[in-house]
Formats: structure tokens, sequence, C-alpha cells
């Protein structure tokens, strides 16, 4: 048993750490947000030359052969700084879909224009009565001829915005729950009979309401075979619950280290807040909930890189937990700043508003602790 | 970073499972699967197996006896030892008195001393607590006036756990008030069969004899019982409850417990189905399910940083905090799983006798165990302290 990083992947960290002390300051990342794009794509092609968004492929699809425990130490250096820019959308969900189920030709169309920064894409499975169960679907796509023809409307599609392409869960047989008939079309942002809302969510990242009607698109932008995505489209989420997992054991770090620091110099009643014991013990607590929370992110991590036969009910446990996690470090953090706290000027907030989004992406901790207890 | 267990490990694994179910004492294991209180007699046979096999120090450095384990090995050896449901073993001796004469004593003390507590030929007790001093260890007034060659001790010891069974006692005596509290601290070897050592039994609210006050009413002790230098006994107070700290989760036995429940809620009687039915239930039991899981992985995790640096530190508060909630919260739940059967009270020799028990059969010891753990917060340094611990010494407040 070893809990320690190999030396590339303490380089991946030290790598990512050094960009944000350098590159991505709080100020930074505010004018990023507030931008146009509300990310800088100039950072995203930059981390394609670092090689951050091909590390979790197979060397045949061009990547770097990363696993899931490669994919755990980008994403939690990320959310130390509270990266914007769309990693989860891009890279975990719509590449890894890419590359398990994807014919040659569209891995050879795509792959190296999402690894290198130059393309966006976004995965568009929710809809608004679906919540977290990935085999609720109703938008659908029905044969005709050599085309596809898609009716539906899908929900909060992260990275919506910046999308070139989305590849949309769809159903082409059974009934709105069944695992059996969900397909996945690739379908490009511009074609006729798609039309999207795009909104900033609480949390600065970009989301859009996707409506499809009477979208055509061709038969060969199925991927993989039709009616049988759903065991893929679940593993695929599984590493992006991970991945987010990661995200968020991160930006709890990051929440602890700024809460001891201020309270270690802002004075009450002709004191630091630090020597008062009542706020010690909070934040023991807090900082106690983070290591705990980080040994289910490593066990789980672990054991979705060993394929383990529980790597599923490892991931609904890590998820249950982070959602618990979440609330207690980031409400803590909030009351411990006080007044700050609850200021768009200190960064706490911003860390505590992407906290509380992490809580819901991919199954909150009711629906982790149903999915645990039946798995 | 492999989390796995390799194919060495697995044997290791078996050999482990082998060894308890040819060695495991029959007697003692139709004790421990009927809640029937265990005699001094049966702890000394079931650790003598484990000293007989050489797999009761398994901690110690080699040259002493111990097993030079891997971490894994160990997580292995103890998560087995839980599973066959065997007793926990007593750890004043081999896991709190044998590391501080290893460490801090001489030869000749390391010669005396260690092979009994490593063969079982000796029970210790801790002699720490004192009546006017809780969680404030150095507040302690037992004092040790050095007489020639001797010193004679007087004082009182409280909590001392099983000290009726006891041979020996390690103390911490004053030998010096002039200074601060933490200093004029010695930690002192003492013989309990001494003239002037007195033992009382403190009856628990759960019923059970478990602790006692030791009286020590001008004691004599020769002074060759001393271990460190005079004034070093706070010092190695510390080290030692570190130490204590680090078993204290007791996450093995846990994890076993957790499956017992989950196999009485499958077959416990609820209306017209059975208590697994019952999602409010059932949710508590698996939340608490994922708890462990964290509490195994972070303690594995510190037992793997420390084998890279030596004692633990106060990562060890860290541990003795989640389990003992753990602890604390499952024994709760089985209380919830009974419903009213966790009501009807046996005494040990009730417990002992073949008397037909009172509703399902693991009812008896369910409710004792929930009042009898409540001190697993307030033992060890209680958890208010054990965070203060942690403010002070990790997050440096």
């Amino acid at each position: 048993m070893d809990f320690a990083l190999s030396e590339e992947q303490k380089q991946v960290q030290e790598l990512i750490t050094q960009f944000i002390a350098k590159d991505y300051p709080f100020d930074v990342r505010e004018k990023l947000v507030k931008s146009e794009d509300g990310f800088s794509k100039e950072y995203w092609k930059t981390f394609g030359e670092f090689g951050l968004l091909a590390m979790p492929f197979p060397e045949g699809d061009g990547g770097f052969n990363g696993g899931p425990v490669d994919l755990m130490v980008i994403l939690e250096a990320f959310g130390t700084g509270l990266i914007v820019e769309p990693y989860i959308p891009n890279i975990v969900l719509a590449g890894n879909l890419i590359s398990k189920l994807g014919s040659d030709d569209q891995k050879k169309e795509i792959l190296p224009k999402l690894f290198s920064g130059e393309l966006q894409m976004s995965f568009a499975f929710t809809e608004p009565q679906s919540r977290f169960d990935v085999n609720d679907v109703t938008t659908s796509a029905k044969l005709e001829g050599d085309n596809y023809i898609i009716d539906g409307y899908k929900a909060v599609v992260m990275n919506g915005p910046a999308s070139d392409k989305f590849i949309v869960s769809c159903r082409t047989s059974g009934s709105q729950l069944d695992e059996d008939g969900i397909s996945l079309l690739i379908v490009d942002k511009d074609s006729k009979g798609l039309s999207s809302r795009d909104y900033s969510n609480v949390d600065g990242s970009k989301a859009s309401e996707v409506t499809l009607e009477n979208v055509s698109v061709p038969k060969s932008n199925l991927i993989g075979e039709e009616g049988k995505a759903f065991k893929t489209i679940s593993q695929v989420i599984d590493l992006a619950t991970l991945a987010i997992s990661a995200e968020a054991v991160g930006i709890m770090q990051k929440m602890n280290e700024l809460t001891l620091e201020y309270t270690k110099t802002r004075e009450q009643f002709g004191q630091t807040l630090s020597k008062f014991q009542a706020l010690q013990h909070r934040m023991v607590d807090t900082f106690m909930v983070h290591e705990q929370t980080k040994s289910l992110l490593l066990m789980a991590a672990a054991k979705m890189n060993d394929n383990a036969p529980d790597s599923s009910k490892a991931v609904s446990a890590l998820k249950f937990q982070i959602g618990s996690a979440a609330k207690l470090i980031g409400e803590e953090s909030i009351q411990l700043h006080g007044g700050m706290g609850v200021t768009e000027e200190m960064s706490i907030g911003h860390y505590f508003k992407r906290l509380t989004t992490i809580r819901t992406i991919f199954g909150n901790s009711d629906y982790h602790l149903k999915r645990y207890s039946s798995l | 970073m492999n989390l796995s267990f390799s194919p060495e490990d697995l044997k290791f694994q078996e050999e482990v499972r082998t060894f308890l179910e040819k060695n495991y004492p029959a007697d003692v294991k139709r004790k421990m699967d009927n809640g029937i209180p265990l005699e001094r007699e049966d702890h000394l046979k079931w650790q003598k197996v484990l000293s007989k096999k050489g797999w009761f120090a398994i901690n110690w450095p080699e040259e002493h006896g111990g097993t030079g384990w891997s971490i894994t090995q160990k997580h292995i050896f103890q998560n087995e030892l839980a599973a066959f449901n065997t007793p926990n073993i007593v750890p004043f001796g081999v896991s709190m008195c044998g590391p501080v004469i290893y460490t801090f004593g001489t030869e000749e003390q390391k010669e005396r001393f260690l092979p009994a507590i490593r063969d079982n030929d000796v029970w210790w007790c801790q002699g720490y607590s004192e009546p006017g001093s809780g969680s404030d260890l150095a507040s302690l007034k037992t004092k040790a006036e050095k007489k020639g060659d001797k010193y004679i001790v007087n004082g009182t010891k409280t909590w001392t756990t099983m000290a009726q069974h006891a041979d020996w006692i390690f103390c911490l005596v004053r030998t010096d008030s002039s200074g601060i509290k933490q200093e004029g601290i010695s930690f002192l070897l003492i013989d309990m069969k001494s003239p002037g050592v007195e033992v009382k039994p403190i009856i628990t609210i759960d019923g059970s004899h478990e602790v006692n006050m030791v009286y020590l009413d001008n004691v004599e002790v020769p002074a060759e019982n001393l271990i460190g230098e005079e004034g070093a006994g706070w010092s190695i107070a510390k080290f030692l409850l570190a130490h204590e700290r680090t078993g204290i989760g007791g996450i093995p036995h846990l994890k076993r417990e957790i499956k017992r429940l989950r196999e009485i809620a499958d077959e416990l009687p609820l209306n017209d189905g059975f208590l697994k039915d019952d999602n409010l239930f059932m949710d508590k039991l698996n939340k608490l399910e994922i708890d462990l899981l964290s509490a195994e992985f972070t303690e594995l995790r510190t037992l793997a940083a420390m084998s890279a640096g030596g004692h633990p530190g106060p990562e060890s508060s860290i541990l003795k905090i989640g389990g003992t909630d753990l602890q604390q919260a499952l024994s709760e739940l089985f209380v919830e799983a009974l419903g009213y059967y966790a009501h009807p009270f046996m005494s040990e020799s009730d417990l002992a006798s073949n008397e037909k028990r009172i509703g399902p059969d693991f009812a008896a010891t369910v409710m004792p165990h929930y009042l009898n753990f409540r001190k697993v917060s307030i033992y060890g340094g209680s958890n208010e302290v054990q965070r203060n611990v942690i403010a002070k010494a990790v997050l440096g407040l």
C-alpha cells in the first residue's frame, strides 16, 4: 500500500501551483470571470501546451496514459486556485466519451483539437426533470435516411456558451427511464434548429439551456453503438465525479488556509480571533474534515485506477462526503470571516460559491447515499 | 499511489487466517461471541497464543521481539483479529510501557522488563490520572521522595483500568514541586505487590468493574525502577499518550461491528418485515460506514506518513477524535436497533450464567456498551483536549 504520488505527478502539481501563483491570482481570475468568454482561451491553450488536456487519455489517442489518480492531481491543484477554465466539460466528459466510444474518424477529427485547446465541447446530458439520473432521457433522436433528427431540451449544460460542439444524450428507443436505448450524438452548435440561451452560474462558470427542434445530424455523428451508451456514460460520470470531488478537496484546503490566516490577523476584544478557543475548535473540525475527505478521495481514485469492482460505490461514498464536508467547511469559513466573508471583495466568498455548486454537480449527498446503499 | 494488496500481502492474510482458525482458543471465542465478560486468565490465554507465535509485540523493534511487518501487514493483521472477534489486546504493557522502556530505559531495564511484556508473563496497568487531575494531567500530585536508593511514594491514582488484574503499574509521580507543573514529573515502575498499594473498584454506569482507584501509601520503590532521568516524566508521558491515541480509534473492531449490525438488521423483525426495511435506520448505518471508510484511510495515510518519519505526533489526536466519535455513534445505533429490548439489565454474573437472555441474543451487552463507551471521548485526553493539541501543534494557534 502506497499513498505517495509519483515524481511525474508531483511535477504536474508543482507546475499548476506555480501557474496559479504567477499567472492566476484572485484579481486576474475575477477579470476572466467577468469577461465575455468567462475564462481565458489563451490560458486554455497554455494548459494544452503543458500537456494537461491530453493527460488522462491513452497513448493511442494521442494522450499521456494518465489515469484517475493523475486526473485527481490536476483537479485538486486547480481547486486551490479556483481555475474557471472548463476542464471537466471538455476533457473529462466530452474527451472521455469520444476516447472510450468514438470511431477512429471521430477520434482523429476531434481529439487533437481538444488536446491543443482549439476546440471547445460539452456534454449535454441533463434535462429539467432528470436531476442526477443519467438514464432519464426524453430528448429523442430518430433515424431518417442517413440522418438522425433530434428533438428535445437539455438543461444547465456546462460550458454551453463556449462550445463549438455538443455531445447530446438522446433516446433512440425505450421509455424515459430505460437504460437501454440511450445514444450519443455529436451536434454542432451552429446546427439548424439548435438554439441556446447562455448564462453565468453563481460560481463564475457558464452554462446554457439548449433547445433542439428538428435538428438533423448525419448518421456518422453517432458515437458508439445506437442505444448502448448508458454504461459508458455512467463510467464517465463516475470519473467526472471523482474529478470534481478532487477540485472540491483543493478548494476546502484553500478555504481552511485562508480562514486560518484571517483569524491570525483579525483582532477583536483586544486579541486575534485565533486566540478564542471556541473558534480554534471549529477550525480543528474543518481541518479534520478536509483530511478525512481527502482520504476518501485517495481511496476512490486508487480504486478507479485499479478498475476495482466496487469503484462506483467508492465514488458515491466520496461524493456523499464531499456534500457534507463542503457544507461544513464552506459555511464555517464564511462565519469565521464575519461580515467580510459575505463581501464580493474577498476571495473566500468565491471559493464558497464554487464549493456550493459542486455539492450538487453529478449528484448531491442524498443522491449518492441512496446510490451507495443500492450498490 | 497504489492501495491494493500485493500477492505477498494476500498470502500473508491467508497465513493469519489459517493461524487464527487453528489457534484462537475455543472457550475464549465462545465468551466473546456470547457477550460473556472475560476473566484475567482468558485475556492471558489468548495473548499468550500470539506471544508464542511471535505476533504479540508487532510494533516493537525487531531486536526486542517485534515483527518488522510493513504497515499493510499490520493493517491486515489487525483486521483479521477483529474479523475473528478476538479480545482487544490489553494495551498497557505492550503498547504503552513497552515502547517507553525500549525508548527511554537502560539496557538493564530493557532486559528486565521487555521479555515479560512480550511473553505475557506480567500484566501492567497505567498510573496516570488522579482524582484532582483529569485531562490536566500535569497537575498530578502523587509524590515520590528519594530516600537513599529508594523512592517513597504517596498519592492516589484513579481510572486505573484492570488494576485488579495487574502485577505492575507504571506511574507518573512528582519528584519536584519547585518549578512549573510539567517539570518535576518522573516515570516510575511499581510492583503492585509492594506493601502500601491498595486497589479499590470503581463501578461504572454500565454496571461493570473495569476501572479502579489505586492508593499508594508510603510505598517503597527501588530507585532503579525510574525510567529516564528524574524530571523527564512529562516528555515520556507525551510520547506515550501519542502512542496510546494512535490505536485508540479501534477501526478494525468497528468494521466488524458494522458488518454485524447489518446482519442483525437483515434478521431482526420489524412489523411484517425486518429492520433493514427501515430506510431512516439504514441511512444512518450507511453514513456511518462511509465515515468509517474515511477514518480507516485517514489512519492508513497517517501510518504511512509515520513509517517515513518515526513516532506518532499530533496526527494521533485526529485519529483519536475521529475513531471515538464513530465508536460512540455505532454504539448508539445498536441501541436504536433494539428498541425496547435495549432496556433489560443483566449484571456481569447474569451474563456469565447459562440463564436464557431476555430478547434477542445480542441484546444484553448493547446498552451497557453504549453507556460504557461514553468514556472513549473522555479518556486518553478528552476530545476537547485533543482539539487543543491540534490547534496548537498542527494549526499553530
